[in-house]
């Protein structure tokens, strides 16, 4: 009886096959498909960090728990402008940044709301979640000194205060500070420092600058190799990135180059710190999914693929780094309030105006 | 025939309208001053963004009309060996977008790059000896930029030259003028409103370039303004500074408009176009190299380290993920560019049938998207597809209880809106100085025998526009496909273009990933470029 059911039917469909196009076929099958979507489980992400260096992981998550990710990158800013617009209406669910302002800012401008799984907020040390739990942080990323290996052997370099020396003069290469990272990094410094001692600082820097500050990161670090500068300041993930390229050239620049951790000791500061994390926004539609996603990232595999894969630290204990991460040692890293360094940012910024760094 | 008028008036409106919507939004943050940060900025930076925003703009505007306009000159008056080739490769620099040539010629002859490298160990010098000039600096980012702008001035004036009639020439020969002075005292001033155009487009697309300027490590306006916005977390003054930019380029191109009102003219067809020269052989070879410099440096040179670079990693994985970016590429390109052609080409005809000021200003003002940094424009976009949003939900959950959800936000229709409102000014200056040039006795013999507005543009101005169409269409097209700040912020769920591939990438300074999506744009670009050059040639012959 089965067989004859099954028979039958095939002869129908081929039979409809021959007489009509296949055409209105496949446009059913698609519109069935949509229509099916709908009752699929979903999550919407909105992302400042781009494709490349989080969809692989979103892929493992939608393979694990079978939550479809939906993404769209672009600058984190304009992506908060893109939330506040929508207002209750947002497709959004989850919000992930490169670094803490913009977590910051989307608390401040009200389009985050409170993180309630514990598989979420009580993961990591109380240090990497938002007091109110609006945010929590995913990798860390460090911002040390490098120089090229033996440059400086009789005299380390062991403060960030000493890059000021007149010993320095004309051997800085760092970016602008348009960039986010270096306006974090003067954040957190005026945090510890004070108004003018950072002032005083950022215009030492810029007497000592080798070059008027251009490209990225890792062109401090080319630069440095090639002798134009004999310190940069650049993020590890670049020298981790590098280090693994496939082009032989850029591994080559890379092995010039090594780690100094700066003020290292027990009462000294510690070296910078930002992070990329990741909020819920208010309005979403989907928050279990959301605190899925945010709890699968939070897990050791996915910490391990971000220092594998990213060279970013993670930000639970006990993670296994890359070869690269591991060599360049461990360090002591500010222990500065977050969120201090976010509300910090536009006087970070005017300050490196009024001191002349581009 | 009255409705047919209104309704081309009342359609021109309603563009206008649309469009200058989310220009007004940027511009109505000139209501509070926030007094502490503009004494900042005034202070400190403001001077430097002024002074290179300028150095830069003026410098790419001279540069790209004295290079675009000899090569249209040649181009149009001289046969010479190799021109067929030429006729497109001039073109080509039109496909690639400018922070990736400024990337790849950074790549080459910076500091530590392989040609300062080889010169060092030449010339036996110190290995952290400089020896070569910055690329990265002002003049090299006047220089990077005028590579791969020329076409646009090059395009307008090479429709302008051909278009003049031959008997100018005639006339000037008798004249006991040379081919120097005909050139100078009667085919440049009548070309001359072309020229300026195509010269204009390409310093509202420098003033509004972010990724060369930024990489290079040039205070602008436009990096002024991420920098207030993104940095100091200060929308307002950010979009304050972008509607001085705005400003500045209104007056600008005001000046330029009225400068030449009075001054209308006009081609005639009928009189047979240009013969062009033949030449001697030296002479040829030499029309060649000059003519063939541009092409080299702002697509060769670039096209063939971009492409070396692929090559050496090539990885047949990766490019077939890239193909759905391509497809996605090309469809919003030639939708919008579509679109935005026809739209250009309504209000270009509709100044054209009313001479009226309030419509000249009217498209004016929304032409000024082209001179805004893109990003400010797709915020503006967003602002305004939200707020429509909300009213849409108000409005249905009052009338029937039920609430749609976002229907503009985050939707194709958006993208290209957003897209248009940059880029209408581009098709519309094509459109404009097409129809100028058409003699307005063509319209009313037209009339005088009984056809209407609608078939009079179908059947007479069309095709007499062609070229000025297919000039629009192809920079449109090559614009929008190498767009990022808009469809970065406004695009629907998991799309992906080329340009957001390769931006990623390459902002990432990871260049040898970013080379084969760059390619990849690139040669999508050439493809309508040279069948459109291929079919204009066509239809010339």
């Amino acid at each position: 009886m089965a067989k004859e059911l099954v028979i039958n039917t095939s002869t129908i469909n081929s039979v409809s096959l021959k007489m009509f196009s296949i055409k209105p076929l496949v446009c059913i099958t698609i519109l069935l498909c949509g229509s099916l979507q709908v009752f699929a489980q979903e999550v919407n992400v909105y992302s400042g960090r781009q494709e490349a260096l989080i969809k692989p992981l979103l892929d493992k998550f939608t393979q694990q728990s079978g939550i479809t990710v939906n993404l769209v990158t672009g600058k984190g800013d304009a992506l908060l402008s893109r939330i506040k617009a929508e207002g209750q209406f947002t497709e959004a669910d989850v919000l992930l940044v490169a670094d803490v302002g913009r977590l910051v800012r989307a608390k401040d401008m009200g389009l985050t709301q409170a993180i309630e799984s514990t598989d979420v907020t009580d993961v990591a040390k109380k240090y990497w979640v938002e007091e109110t739990k609006q945010w929590v942080a995913l990798t860390k990323r460090a911002r040390p000194i490098m120089v090229r290996k033996g440059t400086f052997d009789d005299a380390p370099i062991t403060g960030l205060e000493q890059l000021v020396g007149t010993e320095f003069i004309n051997s800085i290469c760092i970016r602008s500070s348009s960039n986010i990272y270096n306006q974090s990094m003067v954040s957190a410094l005026i945090e510890i420092w004070g108004d003018e001692k950072t002032l005083a600082w950022a215009k030492g820097m810029v007497a000592n600058f080798a070059r008027s500050p251009k490209g990225g990161d890792r062109d401090q670090i080319k630069a440095l190799a090639a002798g134009e500068c004999d310190v940069a300041i650049a993020n590890t993930y670049y020298l981790g990135g590098m280090l693994t390229s496939k082009d032989e050239d850029t591994r080559q620049v890379a092995q010039q180059v090594e780690v100094v951790w700066y003020d290292q000791g027990e009462n000294e500061m510690g070296v910078h710190v930002n992070v990329s994390g990741a909020a819920i926004t208010k309005y979403a539609k989907n928050k279990e999914n959301a605190e899925k996603l945010l709890a699968y990232m939070l897990t050791e595999t996915a910490q391990k693929w971000y220092a594998e894969v990213n060279h970013e630290y993670p930000v639970i204990e006990g993670v296994a780094v890359s070869q690269e991460l591991a060599s360049f040692g461990v360090f002591k890293g500010q222990t500065v309030p977050l969120t201090k360094i976010g509300e910090n940012n536009a006087k970070a910024l005017m300050l490196m105006d009024r001191a002349g760094w581009k | 025939m009255y409705a047919k008028i209104s309704l081309l008036k009342i359609s021109t409106w309603t563009i206008t309208g649309l469009f200058a919507v989310p220009l007004l939004v940027v511009f109505a943050s000139m209501a509070n001053f926030d007094t502490q940060v503009w004494s900042h900025l005034l202070s400190t930076v403001m001077g430097s963004y002024v002074l290179n925003s300028l150095v830069l703009a003026i410098g790419v505007g001279l540069g790209t009309a004295v290079i675009g306009t000899y090569l249209a000159w040649f181009m149009v008056n001289y046969v010479f060996y190799g021109k067929s080739l030429l006729n497109w490769l001039i073109l080509l620099p039109l496909a690639m977008p400018a922070y990736i040539i400024a990337y790849t010629y950074t790549g080459m002859l910076d500091f530590s790059g392989p040609l300062q490298q080889f010169l060092r160990t030449l010339f036996d010098a110190p290995f952290n000896q400089q020896m070569l000039p910055d690329i990265r600096s002002l003049e090299g980012a006047v220089l990077v930029m005028i590579l791969v702008l020329y076409p646009y001035v090059y395009l307008l004036a090479r429709t302008a030259f051909s278009e003049q009639s031959a008997q100018f020439t005639l006339v000037s020969k008798l004249a006991g003028l040379s081919r120097f002075q005909h050139m100078k005292q009667v085919a440049l001033p009548l070309a001359r409103p072309s020229i300026i155009t195509g010269a204009a487009l390409a310093m509202m697309e420098a003033m509004a370039d972010y990724g060369t300027v930024a990489y290079f490590g040039i205070n602008t306006f436009t990096t002024g303004i991420y920098r207030t916005w993104f940095g100091m977390g200060n929308a307002t003054a950010a979009s304050q500074l972008a509607t001085m930019l705005c400003l500045v380029v209104f007056v600008l191109l005001w000046i330029e408009k009225s400068s030449r009102k009075h001054h209308s003219r006009y081609q005639s067809r009928h009189a047979g176009s240009i013969k062009a020269k033949t030449t001697t052989p030296l002479k040829s070879a030499g029309l060649f190299v000059l003519c063939a410099i541009p092409a080299v440096f702002g697509f060769i040179i670039p096209f063939i380290q971009l492409m070396w670079w692929s090559a050496q990693y090539f990885d047949k994985g990766v490019f077939i993920d890239y193909l759905p970016l391509l497809g996605t590429s090309l469809k919003l390109a030639f939708i919008s560019a579509a679109l935005i052609v026809s739209l250009a080409l309504v209000i270009s005809y509709c100044k054209r049938r009313f001479a009226s000021r309030k419509i000249a200003l009217a498209s004016q003002f929304v032409g000024l998207g082209y001179a805004l940094p893109g990003v400010v424009i797709a915020v503006g976009v967003v602002q305004v597809s939200g707020a429509v949003d909300i009213n849409i939900n108000r409005f249905t959950l009052a009338f029937f209880d039920w609430q749609p959800g976002l229907i503009m936000s985050g939707s194709i229709a958006i993208l290209i809106f957003a897209y248009a409102v940059r880029y209408l000014s581009v098709a519309m200056h094509n459109t404009d100085t097409g129809l100028e040039r058409i003699k307005p006795n063509v319209d009313e013999v037209s009339a005088s025998l009984g056809v209407n507005t609608a078939q009079t543009l179908q059947r007479v101005h069309i095709p007499l526009l062609r070229a000025s169409l297919v000039s629009a269409f192809i920079l449109v097209f090559v614009d929008v496909l190498k767009e990022l700040p808009a469809t970065l912020i406004l695009r629907p769920f998991n799309v992906n273009t080329l340009a957001v591939k390769t931006f990623e990438l390459a902002s990432d300074e990871r260049l040898i990933d970013a080379a084969l999506p760059a390619v990849s744009i690139v040669i999508a670009g050439l493809l309508p470029v040279i069948f459109l050059t291929m079919s204009l040639e066509k239809r010339r012959k």
